[in-house]
């Protein structure tokens, strides 16, 4: 069965969230809500949330035009738009008649075959279809998207006794390479486990917060960074998914689950939070939550609320003798000094790590499930079973015993184990009858975690490693913080460029950080520039054009396969390549002149030669340029890889892959497709205007200048970009060479990198992390 | 000498580039829509037209390849039909004109289309490769400054303050939205095809707009200007067509004149202020017409920016209640190489409608000059 045609049922936050994702997959979508009361047209509540979608930046829509993919309508004129649906998705209140009426009502005008699933977060599947006939729950599913659709990988699956396998594999194999989602398949057990262990979780801390006398802060950095938890920590994520929401979720579980249940203790939401609830303080999309952000004159101050008095405070960072404890201790010292902070943290950690433990097999066959689902759906670095194995699973369940909680079966069953271990290179978990079994990747899956686990790099430095994935095809990949490039990269470029060329196909650059590289080392410039050694630095933006010429220039092809940020130099080593698979989630930009600099290791000279290149472009010399300097003068970053093939970061050629364990699979299959006749590309020349465009440039900025939309040092810093991109002094008859574009780079560098504003701009954005506008 | 009259005009919608309704329309066949128009509803004879001349200021990409020779297979005219463009930026148009009485004082021809046409959507302000001299721009930045800039120090140098601005926005929009409810623009419409169907109304017109609405816009040029999107004119697509004969010509074929052209004239002024440039060559017209600015019955002057406007008409010393009847720039658009043809038929037009003596055509040019056209009533 082929997914071409979908519907979602329901235009709220998720449903349309889901059908904007749906739609950025290419498929066209149907979105269909209530007829809106007293609205001027009967479809206004699905018209309305894609209009709202649009506007929201970064938005569900990967790109504006994907919209266009989605038909709205509403329930009363247009429900025959789902006739030729292949999967249908109720995404409506969570109300069991409601759903059930409904399906009733899908299930007169549907397709034979089609699947119809719920997005429901805490309805068991057998409640829902139990009056529903079996041809229709034999095509039912619950298919349960996290918020927001387009950015949260996890997707909890769960299959009825009657759910047909085909017809859910093809929705999981849809949702797994279509959409990108990190499949997990669950038991239909309250909450699957994302909320069941996820909420749990969150009201543990808030609950335990307010008993222990801790402030917001103070939790959210106990619970955030030590244990790999985004840090937003609790508070800070409750505030972003809303303090209403919990509530419902709350009272859901109260009324599903046993009452043996560990939950049970947290059921109760504080009085604090109800009254900020009833007040309209429900987070960030209400008045304020836990956090807020209040506008001081021109500046934003975080603020804090007080949970003993419930007024807002400035927000303080804590300064707690546990977090000492951590940075240099781990987890594990984290949770075993006797201070309030570190018994806070043990309270909420080992409380939620006992209670992921006790609900394997309940709610999933196995560990990795568990893990997966939380890392997918909450951001954490680890799963439960993961932190377990650092702190060890037989001190957790001593600490439990001791503290007179009861230690789950599972942990007894571990006993000395881990819950992880590598064996002859493979990475095998412990299953619930206490025996090994090999961690499986779905067909097409292949991460680089796998390789490194099962073989030695063929290099590796303190910066970058060079990898064997097999077929002839390396892989380079970064290291570094934040994966910035520094003379470390640059040496493991050149290196997998000589041991490429000796008797191997093909190179894949690639890595599994959140960010494929955020660009150069700025510390090092700075550090550099303080003592002014320019002749270094000049040297080393030389080293790095003449390395990255060499990986665009090398006898063998070379793809990039970029995830989350490449800016400037990591952007720059992309557009060196022989072509790109990125995932969709892909941010590439060329952000320089945000620290008062340009692109200096060809960024400048690639960009050109893709303009030139680009169809539609108009004749002359000055559009490409036109085009480029719009792009690198205002530091624009593609907000998704779509965005990003239409500022030319990406060429025509380049695939894009939805599903991030997919993107090295396909990069190497696409290195290997090249690789067969390869010819490396031939020298380009380009003729560019000279000293009349940049004029023309010069009169543009000079003009947001007087309009207040650029400061002096933008003027200086795109005055000397527009001199590269317009080739210098060149005539509009010469002809510039490769080497002649990348000379024009360099010595407009240096003029930047020496004047004292861009050191400003440097040294503030090492310390704050924000562009300064000087 | 021979008399010189308009004796048609005709014009497209006007609406916004790019977002508007004639984006995706090229610029060669909306003027060649609005010249088939104007044949036709004039009914002059096409064999006798001796050139066409078109006003453009950017002539390129689907606006160039000498738009007006393809404007003319384009809109069927015969072959022997010449055809020329012409580039006085904003009065290109208005151009045409002066050239056709011009040629017609000569001898050289009896009958002329003089029309006018921009695209602003498809080909950019400034063109798609602006190479502007840098060493001029380095020693006299004022000649390359952009047209929001000149406006600022126009407002500077006559004190047209912000509110003033904003009142004459303001009714300039109300007398746009009246004439066109009271049906007063549809008579100089030629519906145009697009690929959105066929489009017969203006797109510009913010008939909604009020002063306390225009006072919370931000400027849209200088930091702390007191000049917004909303006292300038859009960017806008259009075009326009006028019909120029002989009086014996008109006579003889029984062609109905709107207006006289009684006299024209152009003029440079300092580019930093060109929105001054209506005043000079104005009052050049005025004199070469032997008549005073209080003499005029019709002005029909272009809006580009109110500030302009407003210092036009005080140092003019012209009655602003005979300015712009049916509403200016501000509020129908402003689509470059057109508007010339269409304040001077319009004026002819107005001329006839409200059965004064003498009309005033006058707009104000980047790179600083002014031109001017009077009319007098046949």
């Amino acid at each position: 069965m082929k997914i071409e045609k979908v519907a979602v049922i329901g235009a709220g936050v998720m449903g349309s969230g889901i059908a904007a994702h749906v739609a950025n997959a290419g498929v066209p979508v149907v979105l269909l809500d209530i007829v809106a009361k007293d609205a001027p047209s009967r479809s206004a509540i699905a018209e309305g949330a894609v209009a709202r979608m649009l506007k929201e930046d970064p938005g569900p829509f990967m790109h504006r035009r994907n919209a266009r993919r989605v038909t709205t309508g509403n329930l009363e004129d247009d429900l025959a738009l789902v006739a030729d649906c292949d999967w249908i998705i109720e995404a409506v209140i969570e109300r069991v008649d409601v759903k059930r009426d409904l399906y009733a009502k899908l299930d007169a005008v549907r397709k034979p075959g089609s699947v119809v699933s719920s997005n429901t977060s805490t309805i068991p599947l057998g409640d829902l279809v139990e009056p529903l006939p079996e041809t229709f729950r034999r095509d039912f599913m619950i298919t349960h998207f996290f918020n927001p659709p387009r950015f949260m990988r996890l997707l909890e699956v769960v299959d009825g006794p009657d759910t047909r396998r085909d017809a859910s594999d093809a929705v999981r194999a849809f949702c797994d390479r279509a959409l990108g989602k990190g499949v997990v398949e669950c038991k239909d057990t309250p909450g699957f486990i994302g909320n069941r262990i996820g909420v749990y979780w969150l009201q543990c801390a808030v609950s335990e917060a307010f008993r222990m006398g801790m402030s917001v802060e103070e939790a959210d950095a106990l619970i955030g960074r030590p244990a790999g938890i985004p840090k937003t920590g609790v508070f800070g994520l409750v505030d972003l998914v809303g303090l209403d929401l919990m509530p419902h979720v709350l009272a859901s579980m109260k009324a599903s689950l046993p009452d043996g249940d560990a939950f049970r203790e947290y059921f109760d939401t504080p009085a604090l939070v109800e009254k900020m609830i009833a007040d309209g303080y429900t987070g960030r999309k209400g008045k304020g939550g836990f956090y807020r952000l209040r506008r001081d004159g021109g500046t934003r101050v975080k603020e804090a609320l007080d949970l003993a008095s419930g007024e807002y405070r400035e927000a303080r960072k804590p300064s707690l003798p546990a977090l000492d404890a951590a940075k240099k201790g781990g987890l594990r010292a984290l949770l075993d000094g006797d201070g309030r902070d570190a018994r806070y943290a043990w309270t909420v950690i080992g409380k939620t790590l006992a209670y992921a433990a006790s609900l394997v097999p309940e709610i999933a066959d196995d560990v990795v499930a568990v893990d997966d689902a939380m890392k997918l759906g909450y951001g954490w670095k680890k799963g439960p079973f993961e932190l377990i194995d650092e702190l060890g699973a037989a001190w957790l369940a001593a600490r439990l015993a001791a503290d007179g909680h009861a230690v789950p079966a599972l942990l007894a069953t571990a006993g000395e184990r881990s819950f992880y271990r590598v064996e002859a290179g493979r990475l095998e978990h412990l299953d619930t009858a206490g025996e090994y079994r090999a961690v499986t990747r779905p067909d097409g899956v292949l991460l680089l975690a796998d390789v490194k686990r099962a073989s030695k790099p063929v290099a590796r430095n303190g910066s970058a490693s060079l990898w064997d994935l097999g077929d002839g095809v390396l892989c380079l990949e970064f290291h570094t913080k934040m994966n910035a490039i520094d003379p470390g990269v640059m040496e493991m470029v050149r290196t997998a460029i000589e041991r490429v060329a000796d008797g191997q196909r093909a190179l894949v650059v690639y890595n599994e950080g959140s960010n494929f590289s955020v660009g150069a080392n700025l510390g090092l410039a700075l550090f550099a520039a303080n003592t002014a050694a320019w002749a270094q630095i000049e040297g080393i933006v030389r080293q790095g054009q003449e390395t990255y010429a060499a990986l665009k220039h090398a006898p063998f092809p070379v793809v990039g396969a970029p995830s989350g940020m490449a800016l400037g130099g990591g952007c720059e080593v992309l557009l060196h390549c022989d072509a790109l698979v990125a995932h969709a989630e892909t941010y590439m930009g060329l952000v320089e002149v945000g620290v008062g600099l340009l692109p200096g290791w060809g960024g400048c000279k690639e960009m050109l030669l893709r303009a030139a290149a680009a169809p539609g472009m108009p004749g002359g010399p000055m559009p490409p340029v036109s085009k480029v300097f719009e792009t690198v003068s205002m530091a624009s970053v593609a907000k998704s890889a779509d965005q990003a093939r239409e500022m030319l970061f990406l060429r025509a050629g380049d695939e894009i892959v939805m599903n991030r364990d997919r993107v090295l699979a396909a990069a190497k299959a696409r290195a290997l497709a090249l690789a067969d006749g390869y010819a490396p590309p031939e020298p380009a020349t380009l003729r560019l205007p000279g000293p009349s465009g940049a004029a023309a440039l010069d009169m543009a900025v000079d003009g947001f200048a007087k309009a207040g939309k650029a400061t002096p040092h933008d003027r200086v810093v795109a005055g000397a970009l527009g001199r590269v991109l317009t080739g210098g002094d060149t005539d509009v008859l010469d002809e510039l060479d490769e080497d002649a574009l990348l000379e024009l780079e360099r010595s407009g560098f240096m003029t930047l990198v020496k004047h004292p504003d861009t050191l400003a701009r440097v040294e503030h954005m090492l310390e704050t992390g924000r562009p300064l506008r000087n | 000498m021979k008399n010189v009259v308009i004796a048609g005009y005709v014009r497209s919608p006007f609406d916004f580039a790019r977002r508007g309704a004639l984006a995706r329309v090229r610029p060669d066949d909306l003027a060649a829509a609005v010249v088939r128009a104007l044949i036709e509803r004039t009914g002059v004879e096409p064999q006798d037209i001796e050139d066409l001349i078109v006003g453009c200021a950017f002539p390129e990409g689907e606006q160039g390849f000498n738009v007006a020779r393809i404007v003319g297979f384009l809109a069927d005219l015969p072959l022997s039909v010449a055809g020329t463009t012409v580039n006085r930026f904003c009065g290109s148009s208005m151009q045409a004109v002066h050239m056709a009485a011009g040629a017609i004082q000569l001898g050289a021809g009896e009958a002329f289309v003089c029309a006018g046409v921009e695209s602003m959507s498809r080909v950019p302000m400034g063109g798609y490769n602006p190479l502007p001299n840098p060493d001029l721009y380095r020693d006299f930045p004022a000649v390359y400054m952009g047209m929001g800039e000149t406006a600022e120090n126009v407002a500077e140098k006559y004190q047209i303050g912000r509110a003033e601005q904003e009142a004459f926005a303001v009714e300039s929009q109300r007398k746009a939205a009246s004439a066109r409810s009271d049906g007063r623009l549809a008579g100089e419409i030629a519906p145009v095809g697009t690929p959105g169907g066929e489009l017969a109304e203006d797109g510009c017109l913010r008939p909604e707009t009020t002063a306390e609405g225009l006072a919370e816009l931000k400027p849209a040029f200088l930091e702390n200007g007191s000049v917004t999107a909303g006292t300038a004119s859009p960017l806008t697509d259009g075009a326009a067509a006028v019909l120029v004969v002989t009086e014996e010509y008109a006579e003889r074929t029984g062609l109905t004149p709107l207006a006289r052209i009684r006299s024209v004239a152009v003029s440079g002024c300092a580019p930093e202020i060109m929105g001054m440039g209506p005043v000079h060559a104005s009052r050049k017209a005025l004199e070469r017409a032997g008549i005073a600015a209080g003499d005029l019955d019709v002005v029909e002057l272009n809006e580009a920016f109110a500030s302009q406007a407003l210092a036009s008409i005080r140092e003019l010393g012209l009655d602003p209640a005979k300015v712009n009847l049916d509403g200016g720039a501000i509020a129908l658009g402003h689509p470059l190489g057109a508007t010339g043809a269409r304040i001077t038929g319009k004026a002819a037009q107005l001329l006839a409608r409200e059965g004064g003596r003498y009309a005033l055509s006058s707009q104000c040019i980047g790179g600083g000059q002014g031109i001017a056209t009077v009319l007098e009533a046949v």
